[in-house]
């Protein structure tokens, strides 16, 4: 408690004197409003209004971050692309948690599954080949895919097996990153997962040579499969 | 000169002359500089972009009272511990407290500058931790006892030759040179360490006052696995790193992803809330934020400088710094090089010791057309110059500015200064150019001294008015 009241005590000293305000040449005075959703839609890169549009230019977006995206029509078309990859990588093992998108789909397979939304082993967790989970939201403006806790099941599931493979839906599909930061505050207000991961693209690394590798440490591959 | 001072020279003076070293950094932040303008292309109005983030932070730093308590208010009300540290010292003790009372003995630990500012894996090795690095940078200095190079792009120095002999000699295991594989030695040795480590620690981003999240931005993933799998997870924040709300970040993201690394945004922009609440699967039992001062409060106090505050550590004035490029990261001998360490190293360290750092710069204004924070970087050297000076001028430059001002103020002195008596002098000069009797032996020593024109602008002018512009120098200027 000490602590805290000498550095606010001193944020509050130190504050006395005003600052000059951003880009004005010694300007201390008026007010400098935060900046608006519309202003900042205004600069961020455009994105159209239409839905197609904005599905491909999420599409393009994927292919530029070497993600897989599959626009599919109908939760059939998915469970197949999905037994394409079982045999493609070999899949022996996946993990995944229940949820209306995902469990229909997995346990079509007939492989075992490890179940996360009630706690599981993270050793078990980390032989897994794939892990398979739904989303908060798609954006089209940077191919970003939003999970969190409650979508993605739990905080390793879609960042610890080497392939993460996620279900969407078309509308969860949104234009741009004002809309997803919208989109969460609707759907959570007050009660927020304890995580929430805006995952753009494999897990990548520049730090050899500044030469781009796929996998790091999170996944290798990332497969979003839309319906 | 100082010790620092001393070293400065002395690495400077030897890595610009390493044709090697510059090959390396100007490969690398070529391939930054295309992504980077690429990604900027895309933005609708990228000028405006950068004004409103600096709108959005100055709005933060200058109520950084109120924003810090609301954010300290929405993270404990989920049940996140926070801890005050108003220096390094206490910091590290708050962090050794929380490992020792949480009986943990390794340590995983994903990129943060806090952390080399506190010099905390030291401290914690000291006392018996094991800490290991996740960030593959990082991991990379770690193993080589090697402070990172760039505060982004922490091993940009080494070729993937040393990078492969260094994975031999720790780690026994270097099958091959291409990065691929080296990438995948580092995840094979790294995803283990997850699993088994007691306790994770991160640095973050950005905190949102609003909502009581921390955020980080990252590409690997290892600071997502770092936050989810071990059971105590801290998190060492900077008391600047707030922002007012959570859709500040729609802005603040890609501006730190385009301008830190030319991508329009980072594979892993994460918020974390709290530890794992009630109906979540997995995350830490505990979760603990360390807020760190460490003389950030002075520095608010300074309101001509406060706005240093705002920077987001994104790296791209040390990207576009002549003198970075040249003398490279580790020879500032300071946790924050470049532009921005040159700026904020001396008032938070010290001017005596670290005022040659001010110098350390063309004045060529890079660094403050290209921060996405717009802090006017190289306006904040020239300040500290002048406020070096005022602390303690030294006796020959007081001197010289004693000779100089008559000249200058006369112009009688002055016309014949740069007319006859320079060209006088420029007879003379010859004569002991380059040795250690020139006056301008400093300047002299590498590089040419231009001739002095053998006319000056009045003469030339004054010719041009007689009608006999062609003659001179200058006269293929002169047309109209
Ligand atoms: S001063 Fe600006 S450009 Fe430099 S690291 Fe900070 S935010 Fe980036």
């Amino acid at each position: 408690m000490n602590e805290r009241e000498n550095i606010l005590g001193r944020i509050r000293e130190a504050l006395r004197f005003p600052a000059r305000r951003p880009g004005s040449h010694g300007v201390t005075e008026g007010k400098t409003a935060l900046p608006t959703v519309a202003e900042r839609r205004e600069v961020l890169p455009p994105v159209s209004s239409s839905f197609d549009a904005q599905m491909a230019l999420f599409a393009r977006n994927c292919a530029e971050l070497r993600a897989d995206f599959k626009l599919c029509r109908d939760a059939d078309e998915v469970i197949a692309e999905l037994a394409r990859l079982r045999e493609a990588e070999g899949w022996s093992r996946i993990a995944s948690h229940r949820g209306p998108q995902t469990e229909s789909a997995v346990t079509s397979f007939g492989l075992p599954v490890l179940w996360t939304e009630r706690g599981y082993d993270k050793h078990e967790l980390e032989r897994c080949a794939a892990g398979i989970t739904a989303c908060d939201a798609l954006v089209a403006q940077t191919g970003t895919v939003v999970v969190s806790t409650r979508t993605g099941g739990g905080r390793a599931l879609n960042v610890l097996p080497p392939h993460h493979v996620v279900l969407a839906t078309r509308d969860q599909l949104v234009p741009d990153l004002p809309a997803a930061f919208a989109t969460l505050k609707e759907r959570y207000g007050a009660d927020y997962p304890s995580m929430i991961s805006f995952i753009t693209g494999p897990s990548r690394t520049g730090d050899i040579e500044r030469i781009l590798v796929l996998g790091a440490h999170g996944p290798k591959k990332l497969t979003i499969l839309c319906v | 000169m100082n010790t620092a001072a001393k070293q400065f020279v002395r690495d400077a003076t030897r890595l610009s002359a390493d044709l090697r070293h510059r090959g390396l950094i100007q490969t690398a932040l070529g391939k930054y500089e295309v992504k980077r303008d690429e990604m900027k292309a895309r933005f609708h109005d990228w000028e405006r972009a950068r004004q409103l983030a600096a709108d959005t932070k100055w709005e933060a730093i200058n109520h950084l009272d109120q924003y810090l308590d609301q954010f300290v208010r929405q993270l404990e009300a989920r049940g996140t511990k926070v801890h005050w540290a108003s220096s390094a010292r206490q910091a590290r003790d708050l962090i050794r407290g929380i490992l020792a009372a949480r009986g943990a003995r390794t340590v995983v630990k994903s990129k943060a500058m806090t952390a080399e500012e506190i010099h905390l894996n030291e401290d914690l090795e000291r006392a018996g931790f094991t800490v290991v690095e996740s960030d593959l940078g990082e991991f990379i200095v770690q193993l080589r006892q090697e402070p990172p190079y760039h505060i982004v792009f922490p091993a940009m120095h080494l070729t993937r030759g040393e990078i492969k002999d260094t994975f031999e000699a720790r780690l026994h295991d270097a099958p091959s040179d291409t990065p691929e594989e080296l990438t995948m030695v580092a995840r094979r040795v790294l995803r283990q360490k997850y699993v088994e480590a007691d306790a994770g620690i991160t640095g973050a981003n950005f905190a949102v006052a609003e909502t009581g999240m921390i955020s980080i931005t990252e590409n690997e993933g290892n600071a997502r696995l770092t936050a989810a799998l071990p059971t105590t997870m801290i998190t060492l924040l900077g008391i600047e790193k707030i922002v007012p709300r959570l859709e500040d970040l729609a802005l603040l993201l890609p501006l730190l992803s385009v301008a830190g690394a030319g991508q329009l945004l980072s594979g892993y922009n994460t918020l974390y809330g709290g530890p794992r609440q009630p109906g979540e699967p997995d995350g830490p039992e505990e979760y603990h934020v360390v807020l760190l001062d460490n003389g950030r409060t002075a520095y608010l106090a300074d309101a001509e400088q406060r706005d240093a505050l705002h920077c987001i550590r994104c790296g791209a004035c040390l990207n576009v710094c002549p003198i970075f490029r040249n003398v490279g990261g580790h020879t500032y001998g300071t946790t924050y090089s470049g532009p921005i360490g040159s700026v904020i190293t001396p008032n938070l360290r010290g001017l005596p010791d670290w005022k040659h750092l001010s110098y350390a710069s063309s004045l060529c204004g890079a660094c403050t057309e290209t921060c996405p924070v717009k802090i006017d970087l190289a306006h904040h050297l020239l300040q500290n110059r002048r406020n070096a000076s005022r602390v303690k001028p030294s006796w020959w430059q007081k001197l010289a500015f004693k000779l100089f001002a008559p000249v200058a103020n006369s112009q009688f002195l002055w016309r014949w200064l740069v007319t006859k008596g320079g060209r006088v002098g420029w007879v003379f000069h010859r004569l002991v150019l380059g040795t250690r009797f020139d006056p301008a032996y400093a300047w002299t020593r590498t590089r040419d001294l231009p001739p002095i024109a053998p006319q000056t602008f009045r003469e030339w002018w004054r010719a041009r008015q007689n009608g006999s512009a062609e003659a001179g120098n200058g006269g293929n200027a002169a047309k109209p």
